[in-house]
């Protein structure tokens, strides 16, 4: 088995294969940033502060000190209803894991923040919208279930469009599994922190994503049960422009804190030094 | 325009003509018109069949919203008895969710249910059907009361989905779909849940998992409206017939896939034709589930709930080396 490291540089490796462009314009203040730059500043616009989309593999290596020991790494989903719309499901499938370099919508793992030994799932917005199917469900169970197992705690950053489609019912139904292996990890009495990312909606939101103990949302990250197209249609109006943000979900009350993402793995480990006193500590490296 | 309400006209007329000869020749028993009513019964039953024979997934959404479907109140009345508990104790009393505690043949039992209305004015009060955050948030408050107490708890699923508005999405909506599937997963006494009509999404799933999912024949469940399906995926709302077939969301298709446990038949052409009978075939079913979990310890039932959804979904691996489960 390759060291997990390696594991982390090749997987960069294959998302620079996938934007070569050297420069991306900010969607928010529009100022053209050099790609390199961006990524180094954990692809927050320098300018004005704006979060873009994170893959997965770059967010872990921005949260765990050093190995992550990915599980489940190769678990691939199946077609259970033959699906077929505009494409089938397998092309599509096939379309998203050359796009994003993931075999899935989410990467779930074992690693040590700050030295304190933790369980962490990243969902990949780029691959098929961080849409939750069977596969997705089974690496976040696995998650909770692993972590209670270990004695740590769980951290979850979510980035999903809502339950998976193409999967039908089955995919509803992972909201129940999560939901059923996170009971593990409340008997175990241990953290679970959830980090709600652009974008965070539907069936993720109404499941796992909102049973945390503590909820940090990324600033002006989008966080809501239903799209905002939906209910405009619903309503027939237009809705303001900070609804569903982040900042939506602190003055309403659904979230603790707000945390730039240069501040996050500080606040973090702040937390579960806190609550978590007898936490396993392993020396940093570097 | 509802398919199944179009179909049925010409049974419906049918049978007026029937009615009307029948007590025709009631008034003139010196008339028969024995073979005249033999004649259209037969075309009838045939017309019956070939309505009803064999419906499609499409047909079938559209029976699930028949403006005539028996609603959680028809059942519920059907109760030994009932007795209706309001409010989540923090902003108001949803309608669109009906809760309390009763008994179902003896069995004392905590009912939790998705009401949509039958004429306009109650779909107004009870948004038909469509749940905010504090109904679930009631639903909740009585899950944990069904715990306390050791009631076991039933419920009827009938929602074309969560109320997606804008109260909903400032009080919270998420996080209150998400604690009821969270606590269901976890609550330490029986449940069964029925879908009599329509199971919309996650807004039907917060009160949709249990120990036993048992559907009506024509019911519906679903992880979207096949309209929103065929908007989002072919982006052409047309294609809502197609994406009914796809969803595999029909009571045969979901038993098939090992989501739901049994199902109950209902009366030809539907359960809005012999209320009833579906009734007390529905309540029949509940009961002997009930039965069947009550004599297991809950700690068994438990088990067996968590290794039922646990469960759910299959995949493929290229290898061997995954980290299996602590199950
Ligand atoms: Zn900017």
């Amino acid at each position: 088995m390759p060291s997990v490291t390696d594991w982390l540089r090749g997987r960069k490796r294959q998302l620079e294969r996938r934007e070569p462009g050297l420069w991306v314009k900010c969607p928010d203040c529009g100022e053209t940033l050099y790609r390199k730059d961006l990524e180094l500043n954990l692809l927050v616009c320098a300018r004005c502060g704006h979060h873009f989309r994170m893959p997965a593999v770059d967010r872990i290596a921005s949260l765990i000190d050093g190995e992550f020991h990915e599980i489940a790494a190769d678990l691939e989903p199946r077609d259970p209803l033959h699906w077929t719309d505009v494409k089938t499901y397998p092309q599509k499938l096939a379309a998203d894991r050359e796009k994003s370099g993931v075999i899935e919508a989410v990467v779930a793992g074992f690693g040590s923040m700050g030295g304190i030994d933790v369980g962490l799932a990243v969902m990949d917005f780029f691959f098929r919208g961080g849409t939750m199917g069977a596969v997705v469900g089974e690496k976040i169970a696995l998650l909770f279930e692993e972590s209670a197992c270990r004695g740590v705690p769980a951290i979850v950053c979510t980035a999903s469009g809502g339950a998976r489609m193409e999967e039908g019912l089955i995919a509803l139904m992972q909201m129940a599994k999560t939901s059923a292996a996170l009971t593990r990890l409340q008997a175990a009495r241990l953290p679970y922190i959830c980090v709600l990312t652009d974008p965070t909606t539907g069936g993720v939101s109404a499941s796992f994503a909102f049973d945390a103990d503590i909820i940090i949302a990324e600033p002006k990250a989008v966080i809501g049960f239903a799209g905002r197209r939906v209910i405009e249609q619903t309503i027939r109006q237009r809705l303001p422009d900070d609804f569903q943000t982040a900042e939506f979900l602190i003055e309403h009350g659904h979230a603790d804190l707000i945390v730039d993402r240069h501040q996050l793995k500080a606040q973090l480990i702040q937390l579960l030094e806190i609550i978590l006193p007898g936490a396993r500590r392993r020396e940093v490296l570097a | 325009m509802n398919v199944i309400v179009e179909r049925e006209k010409g049974l419906l007329e049918l049978e007026q003509r029937i009615g009307d000869l029948k007590s025709l020749s009631e008034q003139h028993p010196e008339a028969s018109f024995t073979s005249e009513i033999r004649a259209l019964e037969e075309k009838c039953a045939s017309l019956q069949r070939e309505i009803f024979g064999n419906l499609t997934a499409w047909q079938k959404v559209h029976m699930a919203r028949h403006p005539m479907r028996p609603r959680a109140t028809a059942f519920i009345a059907a109760l030994d008895e009932f007795v209706e508990l309001h409010g989540d104790r923090a902003f108001r009393d949803d309608a669109a969710v009906i809760g309390g505690v009763g008994r179902l043949g003896g069995r004392r039992v905590m009912v939790l249910a998705q009401q949509k209305g039958r004429d306009t004015k109650e779909n107004v009060r009870r948004n038909f059907g469509m749940v905010h955050p504090e109904g679930y948030r009631k639903g909740l408050r009585l899950m944990r009361m069904a715990e306390k107490f050791a009631l076991p708890i039933i419920t009827y699923i009938d929602t074309s989905g969560a109320d997606p508005g804008i109260g909903a999405e400032e009080r919270g909506q998420s996080e209150a779909i998400a604690q009821c599937i969270l606590q269901l997963t976890k609550v330490r006494v029986p449940v069964v849940a029925s879908v009599i009509g329509e199971g919309g999404s996650g807004g039907a799933l917060a009160f949709g998992v249990g120990d036993r999912i048992i559907m009506l024949e024509h019911a519906i469940f679903s992880i979207a409206s096949p309209e929103g399906c065929a908007a989002i995926l072919w982006k052409d709302a047309s294609k809502a017939e197609e994406a009914a077939a796809r969803l595999k969301l029909t009571a045969g298709d979901l038993k098939g896939l090992g989501i739901i446990d049994e199902i109950v038949a209902e009366p030809v052409g539907g359960a809005h034709r012999d209320v009833e009978s579906t009734v007390a075939s529905l309540l029949r079913e509940q009961g002997r589930a009930l039965d069947a979990l009550g004599v297991l310890s809950i700690e068994r039932v438990l088990e067996e709930r968590y290794a039922k959804y646990r469960h759910i979904g299959s995949w493929q691996e290229e290898n061997e080396r995954m980290v299996r489960g602590a199950t």
